[in-house]
């Protein structure tokens, strides 16, 4: 190989770590394998923050914080809430102590169970139902619809392997058996 | 308007006045093309006649059909010429690309155009289309009120769009996102026109059962327009194996209204209970459907229970998860989520008759 087809190259090189970095494309995105997948689902749900609303939170030393031996596996079925939060005037939200449900004028939502249990999380989903629940907003992919605060318009735009990625990391993650409450409707007007 | 609301019919216009309309497959080779702006442009109806539906799309007929409020129904398909059903999968035939097929709504309307009847006004009309890929692609076409022109909806549907006569002066055109949530969730996206639906044994206690009009199974077996059916299904009409007329309803309204979730083709919804009927020769008739049905607890828990909740209790509705689930119209709780403001309360009852009646289910499949 001669100089100039190695300065070439090195050019070459430089421009692909440049524009990997400058477009901020993770280096396991590329990697198709089972491994790579995993990282790279592990790195989005972390990014994600899909443990600030499907991970109980209690209270720690420095103040809440995510609850990880209960990872992922969404409002706790201990904590029954039974009404929708009253709400004061200029606000529009309540959020629960472990910020795994949320009262506001959709009722209240509580987040689902994302972790491998059979019963009563994603044991039974396919990677397909994953991605037809983010790209609809309906849960199970053909469900009801999806309710705040679950960023749905933004999460449908991950891309496919994204989803893949991110649905093969939930599967790999220890199953919690946590039978998630259905939603609640909104309260009625008062006097109405 | 949202602007790509805008842009989005700006550009379909433009594709319909620059000839966007689709080329009858008979064209030597199917393009993938955009969605024609206008309904007429797709083929339903006979080029320069008025609305006049083209003798090339075949009307048919459920016998279990969706409940969709209410509303009337019209149902067309074309199969391209030279071309077949694949029966061989009788629970899931194969429509060759270039399939189309139509389903007109209306609702009743006082101040109707004469055009389509005394009181009764079309509202929109579904397409959907086999593609050379073998993908299948979705679209509603919403009628203008005076009843001459349908025009393509945008992708996100239309949430709340005022039609009187519709529930609450308020109709919803379902979003593409919706047509595949309830067509991708079967075998196959086609519903509504399978062995089981087209059969010439028609159930008379179906809820809201249209007269048997246009293709049926039979015609279709003589028109070469279907191959490779097992012989059973050729040599029988296939019917629920129910074991009394009011369970074989029953069990078809269920079919009809919730299989293309409740299924085991492995694209239906993640739970454990099957409401699809197979026609298949091997298939345990209802009993399967039964079994799944039947003495298995139910996901769903509503507020304030806490033990196992059943699907079915038999001899009491009041305690069964699936009367509750379908007389509910609270968007979180409804069964179909989809499709439905209004409870349907002819197959309220009888859903609510056959758990009731002592004998359904049969002992052996009693907990």
């Amino acid at each position: 190989m001669n100089r100039s087809n190695l300065m070439q190259d090195a050019r070459a090189a430089t421009l692909l770590v440049l524009a990997t970095t400058t477009l901020g494309i993770h280096p396991a995105h590329a990697d198709d394998s089972e491994a790579g997948k995993l990282a790279r689902g592990k790195y989005l749900v972390t990014i994600a923050a899909c443990n600030d609303c499907h991970t109980p939170w209690r209270e720690g030393p420095a103040g809440p914080e995510p609850d990880m031996s209960r990872m992922l596996s969404g409002h706790p079925q201990s904590l029954p809430i039974l009404a929708p939060a009253p709400i004061s005037i200029g606000w529009l939200s309540a959020t629960a102590p472990t910020n795994t449900a949320f009262s506001g004028p959709w009722g209240v939502s509580f987040t689902a169970n994302l972790t491998p249990d059979r019963e009563t999380g994603l044991g039974k989903w396919t990677q397909a139902t994953f991605a037809q629940t983010i790209r609809t907003g309906r849960h199970m992919g053909r469900g009801r619809k999806i309710l705040p605060p679950m960023p749905i318009p933004m999460y449908k735009n991950f891309t496919d392997a994204d989803l893949a990625a991110i649905f093969t990391y939930l599967q790999s993650i220890p199953p919690v058996s946590n039978r998630v409450p259905e939603p609640l409707p909104p309260a009625e007007p008062a006097g109405g | 308007m949202s602007k790509p609301l805008w842009h989005s019919i700006v550009a379909a216009a433009l594709m319909s006045m620059l000839g966007g309309a689709l080329p009858r497959v008979a064209d030597s080779e199917i393009v993938e093309q955009p969605l024609p702006f206008r309904l007429r442009d797709t083929g339903l109806y006979t080029e320069g006649r008025d609305l006049q539906i083209d003798a090339r799309n075949l009307a048919f007929s459920p016998q279990y059909p969706l409940w969709s409020d209410g509303a009337g129904k019209r149902r067309w398909i074309y199969l391209p010429p030279g071309t077949a059903i694949d029966g061989s999968r009788p629970d899931a035939w194969e429509f060759p690309a270039g399939t189309r097929l139509w389903k007109e709504f209306s609702v009743r309307d006082e101040r109707a155009s004469a055009a389509f009847g005394p009181k009764v006004r079309s509202v929109e009309t579904r397409f959907i289309e086999r593609l050379a890929d073998g993908s299948w692609r979705y679209a509603a076409y919403v009628w203008n009120e005076e009843g001459t022109d349908a025009t393509l909806a945008h992708a996100d549907g239309i949430a709340a769009l005022p039609v009187a006569g519709a529930p609450n002066g308020r109709y919803v055109i379902p979003s593409q996102s919706d047509c595949r949530a309830c067509h991708e969730g079967a075998a196959v996206p086609v519903l509504g026109f399978s062995a089981l639906q087209l059969s010439t044994d028609r159930d008379p206690l179906s809820p809201h059962a249209e007269a048997r009009s246009g293709i049926d199974l039979r015609g279709l077996i003589a028109r070469g327009l279907i191959v490779n059916l097992p012989p059973s299904l050729t040599d029988t009409p296939p019917r629920i194996a129910a074991r009394s007329p009011v369970e074989r309803a029953s069990l078809g309204y269920l079919h009809g209204n919730c299989a293309h979730c409740h299924n085991d083709s492995g694209a239906g919804a993640p739970v454990d209970l099957i409401l699809a009927q197979s026609v298949a020769p091997e298939a345990a008739g209802a009993e399967r459907v039964l079994r799944s049905m039947i003495g298995t607890g139910s996901r769903f828990r509503a507020h304030g229970t806490s033990s196992d909740t059943s699907l079915i209790a038999p001899g009491r509705p009041d305690a069964s998860v699936l009367i509750a689930r379908v007389s509910s119209r609270n968007p979180r709780t409804q069964m179909p989520p989809l499709g439905t403001r209004l409870q349907d309360n002819e197959a309220l009852a009888l859903l609510e008759r056959w758990i009731a009646d002592p004998s359904h289910p049969p002992e052996e499949l009693k907990p």
